[in-house]
């Protein structure tokens, strides 16, 4: 290389060797260097690092569909959630290699490790931890698949295994034994960074090449970063049997094949620049042989699929590791001026949102990011100065605007198109495999499927259909079941339309198994639910569909929604469905303690805002308010069984909530009748004190319309109200006292009110209550003691006969054991 | 580090080198080095870190602008604290993003003005003065905005017995600390800008981008020579507020001061100033203080930031601003509570009653949020159980 640094015009003399292109995946900078070198070595072959099996898919990359970012997917046949991903943008040093060997009629290849291996590996250590790399597995819980650490090179295949039933942790990402362990094979980069005095990698990277213009020899900033990585690399053994050197042999292999068929200096490697000095090591080919011997294999199969901008950037799953793809994108598409131009860019996107920005903004934030990039000693200005200024200059010192640059320009919305000719992906593959296996088939006639949910088969059956609900596959709608309403009980009404096929496809970009898929489309849908009885329903679909995985997340955003809800009415009517859904988790057996806490903290925000929310509300309101505290107390009823540590007991809460609103008079009568009643039902309140609290609100003072309401409230609507006044005659006579004392002229007010909460009542109800004034209240045994003033009974209970049907009672309600009284649970039994 | 924490009250010694100091500027305030004498209740910037600005200067190889004292980075190495060469070492005036006081430096380096915005108590009195120690190495060049700021305030004046006896001149003309500013190429200060009349503000508007200020009356004018330039201060959080026309604010370039980011920094601040403020009060020192001091910034930090610390709980923010500032005020007062009527030691019961007032300020939503956070988060922390139950009994 020495020879071509003192000769930079003349093009590479004959003798030197292969051409070795150390690049940084998806660095701009290399792509464009990458570019200026081949111009200036012509070579008759380009190899790339990459799966070979992808070779026949390259001349796709010059199709005019074909729009990246894109990826390259590699999964094993009989198991879709095993795959892989090598992402690439229109800026990534291996795109531009691919179409510049393409534009110019000159063959490509891939020659990383084939994804028959690579995939082989994730097998193995799902599996069972093989010796060499016990801590992939074990100590590294969050792998790189998950998005979350980001990746030392970036192009390096993002691995997945999420394999139908198989946890989606523990897998392991593309790293050898010592990887993780050691931080210069983690991060070379941040390693050289680091020694050149730069706490952040990427800046120096876009200090020492990514700014640095290609003007001149086209070969030197390759020849820099090989020594800098021949001196990271100093220390390597010199055959290990890591990955790394397993990867690394065979691409050696695969370079001396090129070489024998093109010629020695007609050959063009473009990888990871971690990689150029073992490239160029001497090795011999027996010894690389002998390190790919014995490698286990799965059939692989490879396609394009689109990707995006958003899924590069770091903070997504799969990310490849640089987290400005748009920045990356604007720094290679433009022809001069970035900073210039990406600042204008800017003032348009704030613009079109409404926001004043003049040139003289523009010009103003040039000059600021100019004279930051000066004053941080460094070339011209970065992402971080432009960042800086705009925020400054443009948006006023607000993060709120520059979100929104960095949301649409920094990462930016570009979305990946795939030409129709691509492979079939492999979501496809997956549902014809699950169909097969639940012997469900697709069938165009529609027909009604009733599933058992206590059988496995059925249970699987259901648990597909709602995944594709979720998906958008309208393969199966749920009907009304017609005999039987139980909940382990589940009608569906199946019928497959061809563009069903189409809807698949589609939702490829989920994941490449149904389960996978649903998952992450319920966890998108989570993020993007307008309100929070939205999300509430999905949570339901989601324990339906039994996407555990994806209920963390759901879950959390329905935390955070329901915090920042203020309207209680909201909370309170996703209670019931949230407490409905447990029911249903209990029914399949699935974990529902993350679902039962956020009930719980949906109750407790109720129980905290119930009381101001329900102070001044005109009559219809009060209504509305009325059926929310019904359907809460429904709710907390059953939720109290389920909660009991760390929330204390929620009933009691919910009765001493119960208690503020009955005492207090802003609080609308009927609520307040409602309070007292739900009160006096739940035993915690004596039948005096609901007495003294009726005769408190049907007192002459209280206006006789909130009176009727209070009573409206109390002994309304189907809920046995009109029983209570039959057996409590004293309430009865405090109603008829008030009713009696009502002047004239208010009582018209009263009647529409009563007529309502009385014509409610079964007619036996209303005959008694009638028969039960024209005698006259009081005249009875009216002392209190459940006497019962009924004719043909006795005054009292005879409690020796009564004690005798305890034990079938007992029996009956499972008293004897913790088992809540559920038909539900003789399913989960059985299930 | 001196606490980040500044008063947004009018410090009377300001108010008169803003409005009447000019007569007399020239004579002592603008003697560097000035001997102290120590019996200052508060010594300007420049002469309290007169040594570091000095050897920050002997040091300082780097290009200067003109008429700056220092060159842009040793500005920000004065600000943000360091080791010279020499071993000098440089307390650090502001603790907080690098990035905030590299981007404010730079402004001054340009042309353009910088406005310092953020909620009362994060120290934007502080960074201006010391910005303007630093650069300039006079950092009393200041007009303090408030309603009533007339626009001699920050054009000229007249000193109306010269004016009588001899006429109009420059002699009897009062110059604003603005005009010496540009007339020196020094750099100016106007203290909360959004509180001057938008008429007055609107002054600024000539001087920013004409750098230039007539004088109508004697058909002159005082042209800016380089090195002027002027830093605003603005609170964000007032409403009600004159807000600066969009012509105005296209002349500044904005930076917004944050809270506190971490904690452990927000707990250093409290406890320091606490500290200072107790003993010139008289207050015993707590000596389990710094637990309660710590609730007490996390319950605010919570608050303010609408998560819990573990970042698994939103929150509702209440509509106070909760500032660094104002949790002083409320440990502070805990700490009288304690010494006065409590047995000396700072207990979740001093501070409770304090939280409460400041978190509440609108009587009916931040109860709300703030029984909902007690509930929710409060009650089941532990080792939160005592300030659970005193924050009960003083919220019932």
């Amino acid at each position: 290389m020495t020879a071509q640094q003192e000769r930079p015009d003349v093009p590479r003399p004959s003798g030197a060797g292969p051409l070795l292109l150390g690049v940084r995946h998806h660095g701009p900078g290399s792509a464009r260097a990458v570019r200026a070198a081949l111009a200036a070595a012509r070579p008759r072959v380009v190899l790339i690092e990459g799966p070979p099996e992808a070779d026949p898919l390259i001349p796709l990359a010059a199709d005019e569909d074909m729009r990246p970012p894109v990826a390259l997917l590699a999964h094993a046949v009989d198991e879709p959630g095993r795959s892989a991903f090598w992402p690439l943008a229109e800026f990534s040093p291996e795109w531009v290699a691919i179409r510049w060997a393409l534009e110019h009629g000159v063959p490509a290849r891939f020659i990383d490790l084939p994804a028959t291996h690579t995939l082989a590996w994730g097998r193995e250590n799902t599996a069972a931890a093989e010796p060499e790399a016990p801590t992939t597995a074990a100590d590294d819980p969050a792998p790189r698949t998950q998005g979350e650490t980001a990746p030392a090179t970036p192009g390096e295949p993002e691995q997945t295994a999420e394999g139908s039933g198989e946890p989606a942790d523990g897998n392991p990402a593309d790293d050898g034994p010592g990887a993780p362990t050691d931080p210069v094979r983690v991060d070379p980069l941040a390693v050289l960074a680091e020694a050149a005095g730069y706490d952040d990698p990427e800046r120096w990277w876009e200090d020492v090449v990514e700014h640095r213009g290609t003007g001149g020899d086209a070969f030197a900033p390759f020849a820099v970063l090989e020594e800098a990585m021949g001196a990271l690399r100093e220390g390597d053994a010199a055959d290990g049997h890591d990955r790394d050197s397993v990867r690394e042999a065979y691409m050696r292999l695969q370079m001396r094949a090129a070489q024998k068929e093109f010629g020695d200096d007609a050959v063009a490697v473009v990888c990871g620049a971690w990689h150029v000095p073992a490239l160029r090591r001497k090795r011999t080919v027996a010894a690389d042989r002998a390190l790919l011997k014995g490698l286990s294999k799965v059939k692989a199969d490879m396609t394009w699929v689109p990707w995006t901008h958003r899924r590069l950037a770091r903070a997504s799953g799969y990310g490849a590791g640089i987290d400005s793809p748009g920045w990356y994108g604007h720094l290679f598409g433009v022809p001069d001026r970035p900073v210039e131009r990406w600042l204008t860019k800017v003032a348009g996107l704030l613009r079109a949102e409404d926001r004043i920005v003049s040139s003289a903004h523009v010009i103003e934030a040039v000059r600021l990011a100019e004279t930051l990039a000066a004053m941080r000693g460094r070339p011209l200005p970065g992402l971080t100065e432009t960042t800086d200024a705009v925020r400054a200059v443009m948006c006023e010192g607000s993060d709120v605007p520059l979100s929104l640059v960095h949301d649409r320009l920094v990462v930016g919305d570009v979305l990946g198109e795939v030409p129709e000719a691509a492979p079939a992906v492999p979501l496809q593959r997956d549902l014809a495999r699950l169909q097969r296996r639940l012997r469900l088939k697709p069938e165009a006639l529609e027909r009604e499927l009733e599933l058992d949910l206590r059988k496995e088969n059925d249970a699987g059956r259901s648990r597909l259909l709602h995944r594709l609900r979720l998906l958008g596959v309208a393969w199966g709608e749920p009907a009304v079941s017609r005999s039987s309403t139980g909940t382990f009980r589940e009608t569906w009404r199946l019928r497959w339309e061809p563009e069903l096929a189409v809807r698949v496809a589609e939702a490829g970009v989920w994941g490449t198994t149904v389960l996978a898929a649903a998952t992450a489309k319920a966890e998108a849908d989570a993020v993007a639910a307008p309100s929070l009885a939205d999300i509430t329903t999905l949570a339901e679909r989601c324990l339906l569909a039994e996407l555990t995985a994806a209920l963390p997340m759901v879950m959390r955003v329905l935390a955070d929604r329901a915090a920042l809800d203020a309207d209680v009415a909201h909370l309170a009517q996703a209670l019931p469905a949230l407490v409905r859904s447990l029911r249903y988790g209990d029914v399949r057996a699935t974990d529902t303690r993350a679902l039962t806490e956020v009930a719980a903290g949906l109750a407790e925000r109720i129980f905290v805002g119930l009381p101001p929310a329900c102070a001044a509300l005109d009559a219809d309101a009060a209504q509305e308010m009325r059926g929310h505290v019904d359907a809460v107390h429904g709710a907390v009823g059953l939720l109290g069984d389920a909660v009991r540590t760390g929330h204390g007991d929620l009933r009691v809460r919910w009765h001493s909530v119960l208690r503020v609103l009955s005492g207090r008079d802003t609080v609308p009568g009927v609520v307040r009748g409602r309070a007292v009643r739900i009160l006096l039902d739940d035993g915690e309140l004596a039948q005096d004190e609901a007495a003294r609290l009726m005769g408190l609100v049907l007192s002459p003072g209280t206006a006789p319309a909130d009176a009727a309401a209070w009573i409206e409230g109390f002994v309304g609507g189907a809920s046995g109200g009109g029983m209570l006044l039959v057996h409590d005659e004293r309430l009865l006579g405090l109603v008829d006292t008030w009713l009696t004392g009502v002047p004239g002229d208010a009582f018209t007010d009263v009647l529409p009110l009563l007529r309502r909460t009385f014509s409610a009542y079964e007619p036996g109800v209303r005959r008694t209550l009638g028969e039960l004034v024209r005698r006259g209240p009081g005249r009875g045994s009216t002392a209190a003691g459940g006497g019962s003033g009924a004719p043909g009974f006795a005054a009292d209970l005879d409690t020796d006969r009564a004690d005798a049907v305890l034990p079938v009672v007992r029996l009956l309600l499972g008293l004897d054991d913790r088992a809540p009284i559920d038909d539900n649970d003789l399913a989960g039994v059985a299930g | 580090m001196p606490a980040s924490v500044e008063t947004t009250t009018v410090d009377p010694s300001h108010d008169q080198s803003a409005q009447s100091a000019p007569a007399n500027a020239h004579t002592d305030t603008h003697v560097p080095g000035a001997p102290a004498g120590g019996e200052e209740l508060r010594p300007h910037a420049e002469h309290a870190f007169a040594h570091e600005l000095a050897a920050l200067a002997a040091q300082d190889d780097r290009p200067r602008p003109v008429r700056w004292k220092l060159s842009p980075w040793a500005v920000a190495t004065y600000l943000l604290g360091g080791t010279l060469p020499d071993g000098t070492v440089i307390t650090p005036k502001y603790v907080g993003p690098r990035r905030i006081v590299e981007v404010a430096v730079t402004t001054l380096a340009t042309d353009r003005a910088l406005l310092l915005l953020g909620v009362p108590g994060t120290a934007k009195t502080w960074v201006s003065e010391h910005l303007a120690a630093a650069v300039s190495g006079d950092s009393t060049l200041l007009v303090q905005g408030t309603a009533g700021t007339p626009e001699e305030a920050i054009r000229y004046g007249w000193n109306y017995a010269q004016l009588l006896a001899h006429g109009p001149s420059r002699d009897a003309l009062v110059p604003s600390p603005v005009m010496r500013a540009m007339a020196e190429g020094m750099t100016a200060r106007v203290e909360e800008l959004t509180r001057i009349p938008a008429d007055v503000q609107d002054t600024l508007i000539t001087i920013l981008s004409e750098k230039t200020l007539p004088i109508p009356e004697l058909g002159q004018e005082v042209q800016a020579v380089r090195g002027f330039n002027l830093i605003a201060t603005a609170n964000d959080r007032d409403r009600g507020v004159n807000d600066l026309s969009s012509a105005l604010r296209r002349r500044f370039n904005t930076v917004v001061l944050p809270l506190p980011e971490s904690a452990d920094a927000e707990v250093e601040i409290v406890s320091r100033r606490v500290d200072q403020i107790g003993r010139s009060l008289d207050l015993p020192t707590a000596p389990d203080g710094i637990d309660e001091i710590r609730r007490v910034v996390t319950v605010f930090r919570e608050l303010r930031d609408g998560v819990t610390t573990d970042g698994r709980t939103k929150l509702k923010s209440p509509s106070g601003t909760l500032s660094t500032a104002e949790a002083i005020s409320v440990v502070t007062n805990g700490l009288a509570l304690a010494a006065h009527f409590g047995d000396g030691v700072l207990r979740p019961s001093d501070v409770a009653a304090g939280i409460l007032g400041a978190v509440v300020r609108d009587p009916a939503a931040d109860r709300v949020i703030w029984q909902e956070y007690l509930e929710a988060v409060v009650r089941e922390r532990d080792g939160w159980t005592d300030f659970y139950r005193a924050c009960r009994e003083v919220s019932a």
